[in-house]
């Protein structure tokens, strides 16, 4: 899985949890919460949703990893792709 | 010294019939109810009651993905009604409104999603969400009120199964007596259809509704009611003191003066007569009423055969020699909204004060004669000329009774 795949799977479950959101614009280098209304309710809920639709575990001393779309796509690569 | 009198200066509401006082007031005179049959996970298809408003037009849809039925509906009620009471709210010292919500339960639903959804994962809570913690906890439907509405007074709900939206109201008026606010929203709300364990249980207990019509179902007083049709509903009520409501020429929609609780102390399920009656009692006399001066009373029954039975020998007791006093059921409409019950049944018959009208029972095909109180308003409205003063009953289980009399406001 490709990098900007990864990135779209954040977006889309994103959109699921921040459905007000308009995500036509998210800058991938900047952090999800400085362009975003995300609090660390939705972080979790990030983090359960990648375990749920797809069987990966983010523990939590790794949840800075999430900050921004391409800290997402760095750290999960290796782990959609073992 | 003199105590303090409490008005209801607005009013928000959703239900089965309507999403304001007027919708819901039309349709009871007009005799037409809106039950629904929905598919009860596990059980399929039952008939209930299902509000149709626009969540979207006071959440986020963040707000409602996070938070509950219930706090939805409460927040809902809680805008309607302070728009209906002409508040300034935006300059209003947000610290001195108290937020007191009646629920009959709270916590199945979530819970029960919960459950289902980590059933799809071989039942390993680490795909338990941790939303659930403050969707479930007790306070929840007002504490999202407060939240939504940057409210920071007290809120809390007040637990009392089906005599919750009395409760409420009961509540509000203590705190404002006390001076522990100057302004509260109270009443209650039900979001009791989305757990099939409500269902189920009344199914167990011999006390789920059935008709292959559900508008057919809820039929109190009929000889062939055979239980609870149940709903979802709220219905909120701004409540002030009268010098202040008077102070700020609001509208009164009425006054709370009388209310009384007390207990049966005797069964889980099965109410009893002889507490409601002196619930209904204690309610008059604090009002400073005889019970023939009450011109409607709106019955609590839900349409168990046991039940309306009970309630209607408590009636008896004390209106039998009241010849003007008409007495009325809003549950053959809207169903058993639960811990909305007492305060959306309240809305429905309000506007007898201005309009003078009984609204009718429907649904009565054969009136069963363990029921046939005398002024039973059955299937047709009944003009009656003035309203001064409504009873409002309501009971719930482990024996909880409430009753509150209201008055048509004279300047």
């Amino acid at each position: 899985m490709t990098k900007d795949e990864i990135k779209q799977i954040v977006l889309d479950i994103i959109e699921e949890i921040a459905p007000d959101e308009d995500l036509s614009d998210v800058k991938p280098e900047v952090r999800l919460r400085d362009q975003l209304d995300l609090d660390s309710m939705d972080f979790l809920d990030i983090v359960m949703e990648l375990r749920k639709q797809h069987g990966i575990e983010v523990p939590e001393e790794d949840y800075g990893e999430l900050a921004s779309l391409d800290s997402c796509a760095n750290y999960l690569e290796p782990k959609f792709n073992q | 010294m003199e105590t303090e009198r409490i008005v209801i200066t607005g009013i928000g509401l959703t239900s089965p019939i309507g999403d304001s006082m007027a919708d819901m007031r039309k349709n009871l005179l007009a005799g037409k109810s809106n039950l629904e049959m929905i598919d009860m996970r596990y059980m399929g298809m039952v008939p209930a009651g299902v509000c149709h408003y626009d969540p979207l037009k006071y959440q986020k849809k963040k707000e409602v993905r996070i938070g509950t039925r219930a706090g939805s509906i409460a927040i809902f009620c809680a805008h309607e009604a302070i728009q209906n009471s002409g508040l300034d709210f935006e300059s209003y010292n947000k610290d001195r409104i108290g937020i007191y919500v009646g629920t009959t339960e709270h916590g199945n639903v979530e819970t029960e999603n919960e459950i289902y959804n980590i059933s799809k994962f071989d039942y390993d809570t680490k795909f338990w969400t941790h939303h659930h913690n403050p969707r479930t906890v007790a306070n929840n439907p007002a504490g999202e009120i407060t939240i939504n509405m940057g409210i920071t007074g007290p809120h809390y709900t007040i637990g009392a199964a089906c005599a919750a939206g009395n409760a409420g109201l009961i509540q509000a008026c203590q705190m404002l007596k006390l001076k522990e606010v100057d302004f509260a929203v109270a009443g209650g709300v039900s979001e009791s259809i989305h757990t099939f364990g409500i269902f189920a249980g009344f199914k167990s207990q011999g006390a789920l509704a059935s008709h292959e019509d559900p508008n057919k179902a809820s039929r109190p007083f009929d000889k062939d009611r055979n239980g609870i049709v149940v709903s979802e509903g709220g219905a909120l009520y701004t409540l002030e003191r009268l010098s202040d409501a008077q102070s700020r020429g609001a509208q009164i929609l009425g006054e709370i003066v009388g209310y009384a609780m007390n207990s049966d102390a005797m069964d889980y399920v099965l109410p009893n007569p002889i507490q409601q009656s002196a619930c209904i009692r204690m309610a008059l006399e604090r009002a400073g009423l005889n019970p023939g001066e009450i011109d409607i009373v709106n019955t609590h029954a839900t349409s168990t055969p046991q039940g309306d039975i009970q309630e209607c020998e408590a009636i008896r007791n004390i209106f039998s020699e009241s010849k003007s006093t008409y007495i009325n059921n809003t549950k053959s409409y809207i169903g058993h909204a639960m811990g909305a019950a007492g305060a959306l049944e309240l809305a429905g018959n309000l506007p007898a004060f201005e309009d003078g009208t009984v609204h009718p029972t429907i649904n009565i095909e054969n009136l069963d004669e363990m029921c046939a109180i005398p002024n039973l308003v059955i299937n047709e409205a009944k003009d009656i000329g003035s309203v001064d003063y409504i009873l409002n009953n309501s009971f719930g289980m482990l024996g909880i009774n409430s009753a509150l009399v209201l008055k048509k406001f004279h300047n």
